[in-house]
């Protein structure tokens, strides 16, 4: 069985790899798209098979209980973004702002971005997985500037400038760990593997985990998009195709976050260093209350939500730095949630930027009468990221909220005024968009229902009705995370 | 170990810290490069002398890519760069030459004072490595935030980034240290196409009120 399970995890990694070899040399758009979903399907498929059959741990790789539901996450949206994306990139060549021969690139840079992430979510070995990151960060730089226009440039050499500079900061940290763990653990591999660290953590030098932490929590908080660090966030999701922008908040933001989770876990098993709770709480609820107010002065629609997406990750890294095995449950379901739940806007809001000709909130109106599909795929989405019953969003929202309330009640004040603020701005712009008179240009567009619905009826799923399969699951993967 | 190994691994890593200075105060971008190529060198040498001491015949491979890659192809790419692009020869700073070079000293003191407490236990060879990789680092990233141009820019993140390989290689008996470097010159050798194809010519923060609200793409 183990052999079986040892496939499925090479097919989730070389699958990928092999796709992008062969998507370089279709010149075919058309061919190349569905390449692209074929192969995002083949290896969601692999992944699916990876929650039942785990391989055996490598020294390079690995499969536990908390990285497969971040690996199937990955593959599965990443499916519904190659799904959407076929459809989008064709609108985008009709009006010329694509040409063929970068559409050959973008779909190989799309899975080369898909093995970055899957490679860093299963790497067993610290270094293993700074390398999968760094990948993945470039893939996406390549991707942000691929309309080049003078924006979506600087955008690109923005995000290109303060990522290079968090993975570089989050590689020092990986050095110092190494350095902490190699008194402990032994010279070599077993001291960067992540079953090695939490196994001795206990031993290790606290004043150097203290100062890896730092270098690391700066670094990989960078591409979490935390605040003050979150920069290039806007920017990079507003310039690029709207595919990526869904990628890029959906699943870049939570391998970052998968990062830091680990080495919390590491700093966690060692008494003597300090709690990195506290930082991920203090880093979280800024991050929320910042976000919100900068949601109602955004202008662009894109923007908006990536702004929505800071103030979310700020919610799970708050709901992680709490701990324990309530907060942890809340976090996770919320991060597999906002996942959900943000890609299925993006899609909205790409083929509602491409319906409207722009992407400029003031110069959009009455999708529901032009677009009136748009708009409820839009609509449903707005209501769900909000928090609102029966959606899975209010359900990790309440989690985290009540079990805040139950332990530190001053905490869940700034959070509640975060929530309620962005609560607002969302409302406000939604309505902007969704009601009144018609505005703007009506553009034909070639709509692909499909991955919004099939995001927003899992989401409404599991508002409704949790299987107790995965409760249990995921009340493990809490415990296990301290 | 003995004393003259020792002497001779502070010396390269005291010499990248010093050339680090050097570059902080550079206003032309050619004699810039003609710096980052010493600082390569410099870090070649480092590496190859911990290859040495520590009888870790993978290092070499570092050392190499660190001499062949960084202190001679990186800069000839970015001398031929400034030329066919046309891009500004001074250098821009953002603070003067005085602030940047305390505030550089303060950087140095600082590292030293936040790594020596800490890696009491990693060994005397390490510890001063990596006081002095920490203020490679912190130096690369003044100079990333106190200029204008994209290329100086650049310039900064490499050191920057020598200043980690500096690291890793000084943490005994690291794996993947080689892949690493490779990685980073990847990620360099983007960085460099990125400004070929992008033909950044200057940072685009400008004075010019105009240029700035067309850049912010949200004040529109």
């Amino acid at each position: 069985m183990s052999a079986f399970a040892n496939h499925a995890l090479a097919g989730v990694l070389l699958i990928p790899v092999a796709a992008a070899t062969v998507l370089t040399l279709v010149p075919s758009y058309r061919l190349a798209a569905r390449i692209n979903m074929a192969a995002s399907f083949a290896a969601l498929l692999c992944a699916l098979v990876l929650i039942g059959h785990r391989p055996p741990p490598g020294t390079y790789l690995f499969v536990d209980d908390l990285n497969v539901v971040f690996l199937v996450l990955n593959c599965f949206v990443g499916f519904t973004a190659s799904v959407f994306s076929a459809g989008y990139i064709r609108h985008e060549l009709e009006t010329g702002r694509l040409t063929p021969f970068y559409l050959r690139f973008y779909h190989a840079i799309y899975q080369v971005m898909l093995f970055g992430m899957s490679l860093a979510l299963a790497a067993q070995n610290i270094g293993v997985m700074w390398v999968a990151i760094e990948l993945a960060t470039l893939s996406t730089v390549m991707m942000v500037g691929l309309y080049r226009t003078h924006e979506a440039i600087e955008a690109a050499w923005k995000y290109f400038i303060l990522a290079s500079v968090g993975i570089a900061l989050a590689l020092f940290g990986t050095i110092l760990v190494y350095l902490a763990a190699q008194a402990a653990v032994g010279q070599g591999l077993p001291a960067m593997s992540w079953r090695q660290l939490v196994a001795h953590a206990r031993s290790f030098d606290p004043a150097l985990l203290d100062l890896a932490f730092v270098f690391l929590l700066l670094g990989y908080g960078t591409k979490v998009g935390l605040v003050p660090l979150h920069a290039w966030l806007p920017d990079a999701h507003a310039e690029g195709p709207t595919p990526i922008s869904a990628v890029l908040s959906g699943l870049l933001l939570n391998v970052a976050l998968y990062a830091l989770l680990r080495f919390k876990v590491v700093m966690a098993a060692n008494p003597g260093a300090i709690a990195p709770g506290p930082l991920l709480v203090t880093m979280g609820l800024v991050s929320v209350v910042f976000a919100a107010f900068m949601l109602y002065r955004r202008r662009d629609i894109k923007r908006l939500f990536a702004y929505s997406s800071i103030e979310h990750m700020g919610i799970i890294t708050f709901a992680f730095g709490m701990g324990g095995p309530l907060a942890n449950f809340a976090g996770l379901l919320h991060m597999t949630m906002h996942s959900l739940t943000k890609s299925a806007i993006f899609y909205s809001v790409g083929q509602t930027s491409q319906a409207k000709g722009t992407q400029k909130l003031e110069e959009m109106g009455g999708l529901s009468v032009t677009h009136p599909g748009l708009a409820w795929g839009l609509v449903i989405g707005v209501i769900a990221i909000l928090g609102m019953p029966p959606m899975g969003v209010f359900m990790s929202e309440f989690l985290v909220i009540s079990s805040t309330f139950a332990r530190a009640p001053l905490l869940a004040v700034p959070l509640v005024l975060g929530l309620l603020i962005a609560f607002g701005a969302l409302v406000l712009r939604l309505q902007q968009v969704v009601f009144g008179a018609p505005k703007g240009e009506v553009r034909p567009v070639h709509t692909t229902y499909l991955p919004i619905v099939m995001h927003l009826a899992l989401v409404l799923i599991a508002g409704i009705y949790l299987p107790p399969a995965i409760v249990t699951w995921f009340q493990n993967v809490a415990r296990s995370l301290g | 170990m003995s004393r003259l190994d020792f002497d001779v691994a502070h010396l390269l890593a005291g010499l990248m810290v010093l050339v680090s200075f050097l570059m902080l105060y550079q206003d032309r971008l050619y004699s810039l490069l003609n710096t980052f190529a010493l600082h390569a060198l410099a870090l070649a040498l480092a590496v190859a002398w911990q290859a040495q001491i520590q009888d870790a015949p993978h290092l070499y491979i570092t050392a190499a890519i660190a001499l062949l890659f960084k202190a001679m192809i990186i800069p000839y790419a970015l001398h031929r760069l400034i030329q066919r692009l046309g891009i500004h020869r001074e250098v821009e700073p953002v603070a003067g030459l005085g602030i940047t070079m305390v505030l550089g000293l303060a950087l140095v003191a600082l590292s030293i004072s936040v790594m020596l407490p800490v890696t009491a236990a990693a060994g005397t060879l390490a510890r001063e490595d990596l006081a002095f990789a920490l203020s490679v680092v912190l130096l690369g990233l003044l100079m990333m935030i106190t200029r204008r141009n994209a290329v100086s820019q650049v310039v900064g993140f490499m050191s920057l980034e020598n200043g980690l390989i500096l690291a890793a290689t000084g943490a005994r008996g690291m794996p993947l240290v080689v892949e690493i470097s490779v990685a980073f010159s990847i990620l360099i050798a983007f960085i460099v196409i990125g400004i070929f194809l992008f033909r950044i010519r200057e940072r685009f923060d400008t004075v010019d009120v105009a240029a700035l609200d067309r850049f912010r793409g949200d004040r529109r």
